[in-house]
C-alpha cells in the first residue's frame, strides 16, 4: 500500500528540493561550437577517429538546420554560442588516482543516489552522471559475471567500440532533428547498457543525471541494447540547480530489442522548472526512440515529467518485429509557466504489432501541456492495434491543455482507437476531501496521484514513490 | 453541545436562512423535516464551512468553540461529520488511502502519530463490520462505480471511521432500499455514544423509526417554526406540513 500522506505531508514545506550546487573543481571548456570544440572533446574523451567523424558529421548537418518551431512552445531564442559544451566535475584529480572526489560523493547521497555499493538501494546499479562526465557507476562487476555491459557511454566507446559503432545512431541517425544533430556533435556522457542473449538482468539498471555547472549544456547520450530473449528494466532520474538563466539539456536515447527480448525504461523528470515568475529552467529536448527489431520483442516507456521549463520529448517507437509490442505511458505535469509537448510515436512496420498510449497531462498555473502523438501503421502491417487514450486534468482557469493526435493509417486491417478527455479537479471532490478532514493542498495530492495512477503503477516500487512526492511538490500553490 | 445563534446564510445573494436558533446537547439526535427548498441542506452545508454558502450573520459553537471561523478540516478534526446526500467520486483515489489520510490528518490535528499500516488496516476491517462492507468496496476508488446504497453505506463507513462528535445525515435514507435502510440504521446506532450528537436530515418516518430521534424540528422559509417530540415525525408522516401552516398562519 502506498503512503501518500505521510508523503504529501513530508513534502508539504518543501519546493524544489534539488537546488542546490555543488562546489566542486570543474573544467569547463571555452563556450562557443565549432569544429574545434567538437575535436577537444573528442580528443579529452580519446575516441576513435570513426567517432570524431560521426560527430564532424553531425555537427556540419546541424549547421544547415533550423530550430524547430512547429511545437505548441514559446521558445526564446538560444544563442548555441553562449553555452559551454563539455565540463568535467571529475577533472580535478590527479592521473591514476581513481578516488571520488567526496564533494561528488556527498552531492548523489544527497540527491538520495548513494554511490557506495553497501548504501545502494537494494537491487539497483547506478550510473552516476554530472555535467558532461560519468561519476561512476555502481555493481559493474556484479553484473558483468552475467556478461552484462553496464558503464559510460565514454568507457563503452574505449571497451566495446565494435558494439558502440554497431548500433550507434541506428535508432536515431543523426539527421533525425535539429537536436538529434547537435547532440550527435556534442555529446558526453550516458549510459550504455548490453543485456546478451538470454540474460535477465537481475537488478534495475538507473543512470543519475545531474547538472551542476552553469552555462554549460548537457549533451546525454544512452544506448541500450537488449540481445534475443533478455530483459532488463531502465530507470532515469534527473535533477539540476536552481539558476536564473535556463540551461540546455538536448539528449537521445536509443533503444534496440532483438527477438523476444523485453526493455521497460522509466523515466522521472526533475529538471529545475523555473521560478514562479518563469525565471530559469532546463530546456528538455530529447528524441528518445526504440526499435523493436525482433519478433515478439515488448519495449515499455514510462515518463513521469514534472521538471523543466520546456519540455520537447517523444519517445517512441518503431514496431518493425512481428507480434511485437509498444508501450507509452506519461504523465506530464505543468506548473507555473512551464510548457511541455511530449507525446509519442508508434510505428507499426511488422504484422500483427500492437501499441498502446495512455497519456495523462496536469497543467495549472500559467503553463501549457500538449500531448502530442503519431500512430503510423504501414501498408506491410497486417493485423497492426492501437489503443491511445489521452487525459488531460486542468488546474485553475489560466492554463492551456492541448491534444494534437495524428494518424496515418496505410493498412486497412488496423483496428485504432483513440479516447481523449479532458476534466478539472471539482470544487465538490475538494469540499469532499475537506469535510473529511484532508486540507486542500493535500486533497489536490491526492486527486491528481489518483488520476495519474494508472502510470504510476508501471513505475518500479521506489521510483514510483519518488513520482508521488514529485506530483504534489510540484503543484503546491496551484489551487486555493 | 451545538449552538446555532441567529444564524442567517445565503447562496449567490439569495437569503435561505433567515435566523435559525438550535441547540444539540451531547447525547441527543435531533431530525430536521421540512419541504424541498426550506434550508435543510443549507444549514447542513453552512455547518460544514461549504465555501458555495455565505454567511451573513449569527453565530454557532461547537462545544464552547466558534465553529465558523474554523476552516472545514478543522470542524472535521473538532468533530463534525456530514454524511452527504450526493457523494461525489473521485476516481483512482482508493478508499484506502483516502481513510488513510483523513484520519492520520486528525491524528495530527490533536498531537497523534500517524496510524501505522497495519494498524490501520485493522481499523478498517472492524468499521467495516458495522455497516457490513464489503472488503472490495474498501478497495475501490471513492464512491466510484458505487451503487446509490452503497455510497450511503460508504458515507456511514466514513462516519464510523473518523468517530465524530456531531453527525449530519443530509437525506442519508434516499436511495435505500429497506435491507439498506436498516444496516445503514443500525451501524449508525453503534456508533452512537453518550457524547455523540445528531442532526438528521429525512422526509420520511422510515429512518426515523430506527434512529429515534429525541427532539423533531420543522423546517419552513429558513427558520425553524415547529419544535416536538418524535411524534411530531409521525404526524408530518400521515399530515404533510400544511397543517403547520395553517397553525403558524401562512
Amino acid at each position: 500500500m502506498s503512503d501518500n500522506n505521510k508523503l504529501v505531508r513530508e513534502v508539504a514545506e518543501k519546493k524544489y528540493e534539488f537546488g542546490f550546487t555543488t562546489d566542486v573543481h570543474t573544467e569547463i571548456i571555452e563556450k562557443g561550437l565549432n569544429e574545434d570544440v567538437i575535436r577537444l572533446i573528442s580528443a579529452k574523451k580519446g575516441e576513435p577517429e570513426w567517432l570524431l567523424d560521426f560527430r564532424l558529421k553531425a555537427y556540419r548537418y546541424w549547421l544547415t538546420q533550423k530550430v524547430p518551431t512547429w511545437a505548441h512552445l514559446d521558445i526564446p531564442e538560444i544563442d548555441f554560442q553562449a553555452i559551454s559544451y563539455y565540463a568535467d566535475p571529475t577533472a580535478k584529480k590527479p592521473e591514476g588516482n581513481k578516488e571520488i572526489d567526496p564533494e561528488l560523493m556527498k552531492t548523489f547521497d544527497k540527491l538520495g543516489i548513494p554511490l557506495e555499493e553497501r548504501l545502494a538501494l537494494s537491487g539497483t546499479a547506478v550510473d552516476a552522471v554530472m555535467d558532461s562526465v560519468s561519476v561512476k557507476t555502481t555493481f559493474k562487476e556484479t553484473l558483468r559475471e552475467k556478461g552484462i555491459i553496464f558503464c559510460s557511454i565514454s568507457e563503452a566507446v574505449r571497451e566495446h567500440p565494435d558494439l558502440v559503432k554497431q548500433y550507434l545512431g541506428s535508432v536515431v541517425p543523426y539527421r533525425d532533428n535539429f537536436y538529434a544533430a547537435l547532440n550527435s556533435a556534442v555529446f558526453s556522457d550516458g549510459s550504455f547498457v548490453y543485456i546478451p542473449k538470454g540474460v535477465r538482468c537481475p537488478m534495475e539498471l538507473s543512470t543519475y543525471f545531474r547538472i551542476n555547472a552553469a552555462n554549460t549544456g548537457q549533451f546525454e547520450r544512452t544506448l541500450i541494447v537488449a540481445d534475443d530473449d533478455s530483459y532488463v528494466s531502465y530507470l532515469e532520474g534527473c535533477t539540476a540547480p536552481m539558476r536564473d538563466e535556463n540551461q540546455l539539456h538536448a539528449a537521445i536515447v536509443e533503444i534496440v530489442v532483438h527477438e523476444r527480448a523485453e526493455v521497460k525504461y522509466s523515466t522521472v523528470q526533475n529538471w529545475y522548472p523555473g521560478d514562479a515568475e518563469g525565471k530559469g529552467g532546463v530546456y528538455n529536448f530529447v528524441t528518445k526512440r526504440g526499435h523493436l527489431r525482433g519478433a515478439d520483442s515488448k519495449l515499455s516507456w514510462t515518463q513521469v515529467e514534472t521538471g523543466s521549463a520546456i519540455t520537447w520529448k517523444y519517445p517512441s517507437c518503431i514496431l518493425s518485429g512481428d507480434n511485437s509490442q509498444a508501450e507509452f505511458y506519461s504523465v506530464a505535469v505543468t506548473n507555473n509557466y512551464q510548457q511541455a509537448d511530449t507525446g509519442t510515436k508508434m510505428i507499426h512496420i511488422g504484422k500483427n504489432t500492437k501499441s498502446t498510449i495512455i497519456s495523462k497531462g496536469i497543467s495549472a498555473g500559467k503553463s501549457q501541456n500538449s500531448y502530442r502523438g503519431l500512430v503510423k501503421v504501414d501498408a506491410r502491417a497486417d493485423g497492426a492495434r492501437n489503443y491511445s487514450s489521452c487525459d488531460s486534468l486542468l488546474l485553475g482557469s489560466e492554463c492551456g491543455a492541448h491534444t494534437f493526435p495524428y494518424m496515418d493509417i496505410k493498412n486497412d486491417s488496423a483496428i485504432i482507437e483513440h479516447e481523449a478527455t479532458t476534466s478539472k479537479i471539482s470544487e465538490e471532490q475538494l469540499f469532499y476531501c475537506n469535510q473529511r478532514g484532508i486540507p486542500v493542498e493535500e486533497a489536490v495530492g491526492l486527486i491528481v496521484n489518483g488520476y495519474a495512477k494508472d502510470v504510476i503503477n508501471k513505475l518500479p516500487m521506489e521510483f514510483a514513490v519518488e513520482a508521488q512526492k514529485l506530483l504534489s511538490v510540484s503543484l503546491e500553490g496551484s489551487v486555493g | 453541545m451545538l449552538e446555532i445563534r441567529n444564524l442567517h446564510a445565503s447562496v449567490n445573494g439569495k437569503e435561505i436562512l433567515k435566523g435559525i436558533n438550535l441547540t444539540i446537547k451531547d447525547g441527543e439526535v435531533h431530525a430536521l423535516m421540512g419541504q424541498n427548498g426550506a434550508g435543510k441542506s443549507t444549514l447542513s452545508n453552512v455547518l460544514v464551512g461549504n465555501p458555495a454558502y455565505e454567511i451573513t450573520e449569527g453565530t454557532v459553537l461547537l462545544n464552547g468553540k466558534d465553529l465558523l471561523a474554523m476552516k472545514p478540516e478543522e470542524r472535521a478534526h473538532e468533530g463534525v461529520f456530514m454524511s452527504f446526500q450526493h457523494p461525489v467520486e473521485i476516481p483512482g483515489v482508493s478508499m484506502v488511502n483516502f481513510m488513510r489520510a483523513a484520519v492520520n490528518a486528525k491524528r495530527k490535528y490533536h498531537g497523534e502519530e500517524p496510524l501505522s499500516a497495519s494498524d490501520f488496516l485493522k481499523l478498517m476491517r472492524e468499521k467495516r463490520k458495522i455497516v457490513e462492507l464489503d472488503n472490495k468496496l474498501a478497495n475501490r476508488s471513492v464512491n466510484e462505480g458505487f451503487s446509490g446504497g452503497e455510497k450511503k453505506r460508504n458515507e456511514i463507513f466514513q462516519m464510523a471511521m473518523l468517530e465524530p462528535t456531531f453527525a449530519i445525515l443530509d437525506e442519508t435514507d434516499s436511495g435505500l432500499d429497506v435491507d439498506a435502510l436498516r444496516i445503514v440504521a443500525e451501524g449508525f446506532n453503534k456508533l452512537r455514544t453518550p457524547q455523540t450528537s445528531a442532526m438528521v436530515i429525512t422526509h420520511y418516518q422510515r429512518l426515523l423509526d430506527y434512529l429515534k430521534p429525541d427532539i423533531v424540528h420543522v423546517l419552513l422559509n429558513g427558520k425553524i417554526v415547529k419544535t416536538a417530540g418524535p411524534e411530531l415525525a409521525q404526524e408530518i408522516e400521515t399530515r404533510g406540513f400544511d397543517w403547520i401552516k395553517e397553525e403558524i398562519g401562512l
